[in-house]
């Protein structure tokens, strides 16, 4: 279970130093058409999009951009100052803190389950994966079509149960519409929680569960004592993979709701500015606070990760 | 009783997860084979099986054009990504050099990247090469995610392997290309299929560049033209040839992902738990 990026401390055998020269060289050799392409497809637009964000820039004429420092952002029609960035910031926030606060619940749960002996497990793990394989359009769509409010499934259990007494408009109410997204995403992003867990859980060591059952200590006090303390470096793993994905979210949001304000997150506000009105400046100095945001999130993960690893080697 | 509730309390608890899994699925499996009025009768089992919205959605030719051009965009990306990525693992897996741990982070960094925090640089990477609104567009933009996510998990996978084997090579006086090709290669099939199949799936659901870099009905990937399958007006849906369209997309998936469950299972964790 090792976790976020180690070098690899294997030790080699000792050999003439030309061999390691060499070796170097075939290495780099190796790696050049990984980095020419990293550079071309990720740190080239990268630069384009920081440089965009700090022009006029509009999307008919890319060449003919001018310089305006930072109008995109602080200016009067900047991004920063624009209440419907904020709001798209809060939706983003509001949807990945939920979502993954519920999906690593759901997913432990599912974890355990998958963890005890039983006949037919091997039914449940592959149902779970299910949601998992689905394209995020295709379950967007078919959620859609579930939570209609004239013809959807969803309505008409809940009438023919009386516990609504008329149909909800799951997607078009604003009240109801982020809520509507978080569940579609519940669902198909609990499985991959539940399989990173279920991994950690399936590299505990049995001998303190056993120590445990001998003293007949509850299963719900071993839980909490034993097996959450043990699991947690991993499930944190989990939690921020997860966090990082959601606040990039995109498609759900756009094929469910499509550009509706009430559950417009950072990625689709930008995409809206940099597409649908052209405005590439402004689009670009969304994406790069976004890029910040999520940039910052990563290397606080990694930064955790190694001091985690550090701790347990020491 | 003691053991016993236990033991009810878990299978129901397992039928609920298989439930809440898979009724989505079921549930526009039976929408897609309904037709006309039956469509509006949220019944779970079709009355009478009908294969019209497959007949709607497959007859026009735009949509077998997508998929294959869904097809030929995820091979060659995943062909393009093993390719690199098995050659550029060997180097951080298993040579030490200065700036590995370096590259390491950055290859982490970029497939953490927000997609839309390059848009805008990469629209006008493709236009000024001529590839908008083409396939090769797009196989261009994935490698941005495919690439990184392959040779983070390949070289998890090459870090494993025994490394005696190499030095017996070594000592054979081998060079690293006769090494990668001779020694990794065939123990690497294993890990080359699991990644191989990830990247496949990320090339296959992807939607943001899909939906930006392409124009017209015929250079659409399946993703693209199901969110933007409309019927004869706006507010009405097609919702029988959308599930239809559905289906179709996703039952190939589906299918790979239940046969290779394990190595699917193995190397999501190896992607992230390790990474």
């Amino acid at each position: 279970m090792a976790a976020v990026p180690v070098a690899c401390t294997q030790d080699r055998a000792p050999a003439p130093p030309t061999l390691a020269e060499s070796r170097v060289r075939a290495a780099w050799l190796f790696l050049a058409p990984l980095v020419v392409l990293m550079v071309l497809v990720a740190g080239w637009p990268l630069c384009r999009t920081l440089w965009f964000s700090l022009t006029d820039a509009d999307l008919k004429d890319l060449g003919a951009a001018r310089f305006v420092g930072l109008d995109n952002y602080t200016g009067e029609f900047g991004v920063l100052r624009d209440p419907d960035w904020w709001r798209a910031v809060g939706n983003t926030l509001l949807f990945a803190g939920v979502s993954v606060a519920i999906e690593t619940l759901l997913g432990l749960v599912v974890a355990l389950v998958l963890d005890a002996d039983f006949p037919g497990r091997s039914v449940v793990r592959a149902a779970v994966l299910v949601p998992w394989a689905i394209p995020t359009v295709v379950s967007a769509k078919m959620w859609a079509w579930m939570l209609n409010d004239q013809f959807g499934v969803i309505n008409h259990v809940l009438m023919t149960t009386h516990l609504i007494s008329q149909p909800l408009a799951w997607v078009a109410d604003p009240s109801l519409a982020l809520g509507s997204v978080i569940a579609v995403d519940v669902w198909k992003a609990t499985p991959f929680m539940a399989l990173l867990i279920l991994a950690a859980l399936q590299m505990l060591p049995t001998d303190c569960y056993e120590a445990a059952r001998v003293d007949g200590i509850h299963p719900v006090t071993v839980f909490v004592r034993v097996t959450l303390p043990l699991i947690r470096p991993a499930l944190m793993v989990a939690v921020i993979f997860r966090a990082l994905d959601a606040l990039r979210v995109f498609d759900l949001v756009y094929v469910l709701t499509s550009n509706s304000r009430d559950t417009m997150s950072m990625s689709i506000y930008a995409r809206q500015q940099l597409v649908d009105f052209q405005q590439v400046g402004l689009g670009s100095a969304a994406a790069t606070v976004l890029f910040g945001t999520v940039a910052l999130c990563t290397a606080l993960a990694i930064t955790l990760g190694r001091v985690r690893l550090e701790g347990a080697a020491g | 009783m003691r053991r016993v509730l236990p033991r009810l309390g878990l299978y129901g608890l397992a039928s609920l997860i298989v439930l809440y899994s898979v009724f989505p699925f079921y549930y526009a499996i039976v929408s897609s084979l309904k037709t006309g009025q039956q469509l509006f009768d949220p019944g779970l089992i079709p009355p009478q099986i009908q294969f019209d919205n497959y007949a709607a959605v497959l007859g026009q030719g735009v949509f077998l054009l997508d998929l294959f051009n869904s097809v030929v965009v995820a091979v060659v990306v995943v062909a393009v990504s093993l390719g690199v990525g098995v050659t550029a693992a060997y180097a951080l897996g298993r040579v030490r050099f200065r700036g590995r741990k370096l590259l390491l982070l950055s290859v982490l960094g970029v497939s953490m990247f927000p997609q839309v925090a390059v848009l805008s640089g990469l629209f006008e990477l493709i236009r000024a090469l001529g590839l908008y609104n083409s396939l090769p567009g797009l196989m261009l933009a994935y490698l941005i995610f495919t690439l990184p996510f392959t040779v983070w998990v390949l070289t998890t996978f090459m870090r494993e392997l025994p490394k005696e084997l190499e030095e017996a090579a070594i000592m054979d006086g081998a060079t690293p290309w006769v090494i990668v090709r001779r020694v990794f290669l065939p123990l690497l099939w294993p890990a080359l299929v699991t990644t191989g199949l990830l990247a496949f799936i990320g090339a296959w659901n992807e939607f943001l560049y899909a939906l930006t870099f392409t124009l017209s009905p015929e250079q659409r990937t399946v993703p693209v033209a199901i969110a933007l399958l409309s019927g004869a007006s706006q507010h009405e849906l097609p919702w029988g040839p959308i599930m239809a369209a559905s289906v179709v997309v996703t039952v190939p998936v589906v299918a790979l992902v239940l046969v290779f469950q394990r190595r699917i299972v193995s190397g999501l964790t190896a992607g992230a738990v390790k990474g």
